[in-house]
């Protein structure tokens, strides 16, 4: 196929009226204060949408325990396999724990498919982003931390997040 | 006695214009990123001091810690000697840049330039900025990288297409002014109606000689050397640290000493229309004079960034036709135009206009 090229007059082949009116547009963005859309990220926080998949973390039911019963579905369906659990038995009504559970946020997408496969939705995507260490294995995330993560707050819709005060 | 005067004038107007010209090279870059983030509706640096007016002293320092590398490819000497003759051409031709008028302190006058009655001043200016060119030219090719290469051939087939018309667009000035004096040129052009800046009868050569600087500065729509989207980084790909600090620093420098060339032969040096530098004193009229000139060179590197986040880069052979077969032709047909001119000015205009003998 063979485009047809448009057959530009003397005055658009000078490219200097062109080159003008371009180099207006800018200036014109520079005292357009109100329009910059730059974050200042650590004092200023992204509004979260309602349904923000951040970090897995692990959530108590009402007796204080966690809802967890070790019944392994999402560590099966876990697509880069980032989660770890090792069961054990209690003398709970729900007879199984997980003694250890492990979520490596390094390897995880945050796909959701845990959240989803949940069958006693013990594992939520909660809006906490800043999962960042200085070393990988700081990213390994264990049971103790899970659950303290799943205890914060829930994220309000259109409220100011409710999360640590930046340094 | 003598010579020791001369030198220590000499010390403290080169301490004068390295500190002007480092210190606006700093603040260049702050500018840079600062009109670059504003027109894209950002806020640029300003976290680093009030409105990040110290980033430039934080991205040197960062730049002073980093690792040098020296790839093994690389041929050494030519490698560490690159960077150096990118910056220092840059510096030197203010050696001859005239900044202001001059200064009378206790009736001992000092001409505001580091070596003053230097009469072949363009000539010098020209041939150490085109010198600049070389270390790109030598950086890319000493880097032993294939892409450091093409951005070095670039270079070089940019030199030879647009020097040729810049020279030509500078030369109805030479003629025009009479001298290669730069002091000559700028006193040729003092603003009133008999001498107005050189930009009004030469505004077809100004028109090319802005797009040639814009070339030779390596300056975006020209930056083919570098072009990052489709030669890495050009010819400074393999550099780090304080050696590519020095391509910076050279690149800002260059635009420094371009915007005054520019200011010098075209828009009237120190110059305003219809003011006299003699009605504020033999002291206040000199710095006045040098706060106009470096107001009108800073003002010249907005332009330059101005332009850069305006425009689209050139494609190569866009360039090529654009500098052979649009500004050569457009700087011969000016100085045709104004030779012719000259001519009939001096053979029969002038005595027809103001009497007097042909």
């Amino acid at each position: 196929m063979k485009v047809q090229r448009p057959r530009l007059s003397l005055w658009e082949r000078l490219y200097f009226p062109a080159i003008l009116k371009g180099m207006w547009l800018t200036l014109q963005h520079i005292p357009r204060i109100k329009k910059r859309v730059t974050l200042q990220y650590p004092e200023e926080r992204w509004d979260l949408p309602s349904r923000y998949r951040g970090a897995p973390v692990l959530l108590t039911g009402l007796d204080g325990q966690e809802k967890c019963t070790s019944c392994k579905l999402c560590q099966f369906i876990c697509p880069p396999e980032a989660i770890r659990i090792v069961a054990d038995e209690t003398s709970l009504e729900k007879e199984k724990y997980p003694k250890e559970f492990y979520i490596d946020m390094g390897l995880c997408i945050f796909c959701g498919y845990c959240q989803e496969v949940c069958p006693v939705e013990a594992i939520w995507l909660k809006e906490e982003y800043e999962l960042a260490g200085f070393d990988r294995t700081d990213l390994i995330f264990d049971k103790v931390k899970l659950l303290e993560m799943g205890r914060k707050p829930p994220y309000l819709p259109g409220k100011e997040k409710p999360l640590e005060e930046p340094r | 006695m003598i010579p020791w005067a001369i030198l220590i004038e000499a010390f403290v107007k080169i301490a004068v214009i390295l500190g002007i010209v480092l210190t606006g090279v700093a603040y260049t870059t702050l500018a840079e990123r600062k009109v670059s983030a504003w027109m894209q509706d950002r806020l640029g640096p300003n976290r680093v001091g009030p409105f990040g007016l110290l980033q430039p002293v934080a991205d040197g320092l960062k730049f002073f810690f980093k690792e040098d590398i020296t790839p093994r490819e690389a041929y050494r000497p030519v490698y560490l000697l690159a960077p150096l003759l990118c910056l220092f051409p840059a510096l030197i031709t203010f050696a001859v840049i005239p900044f202001g008028t001059s200064i009378t302190i206790r009736g001992a006058t000092f001409p505001l330039v580091i070596a003053p009655g230097v009469d072949v001043g363009l000539i010098y200016l020209l041939a150490l900025s085109s010198l600049g060119v070389y270390g790109i030219l030598l950086a890319g090719w000493s880097s032993g990288n294939k892409y450091s290469m093409m951005g070095s051939l670039r270079s070089a087939g940019q030199v030879i297409s647009y020097e040729l018309g810049m020279g030509l667009s500078i030369l109805t000035v030479v003629m025009w002014a009479g001298s290669f004096d730069l002091n000559a040129i700028v006193n040729a052009q003092t603003g009133s109606w008999k001498h107005p800046w050189f930009l009004i009868p030469h505004c077809l050569g100004f028109v090319v000689f802005v797009v040639c600087l814009f070339a030779e500065t390596n300056r975006l729509p020209f930056d083919l050397p570098e072009g990052e989207s489709e030669i890495v980084g050009g010819y400074h790909t393999e550099y780090s640290g304080l050696r590519f600090a020095m391509f910076f620093m050279g690149e800002y420098a260059n635009m420094i000493t371009a915007s005054a060339l520019m200011v010098l032969l075209f828009l009237g040096g120190w110059n305003l229309p219809f003011v006299r530098y003699e009605w504020f004193g033999p002291l206040w009229g000199g710095l006045l004079s040098m706060a106009v000139f470096f107001t009108k060179v800073f003002a010249l590197c907005f332009v330059f960034i101005w332009v850069r986040w305006t425009l689209p880069r050139f494609r190569y052979d866009q360039l090529m036709n654009l500098g052979w077969k649009r500004l050569f032709p457009l700087a011969v047909l000016n100085l045709v135009l104004i030779s012719t001119f000259l001519l009939l000015w001096e053979m029969y205009l002038r005595a027809w206009l103001l009497g007097g003998k042909p």
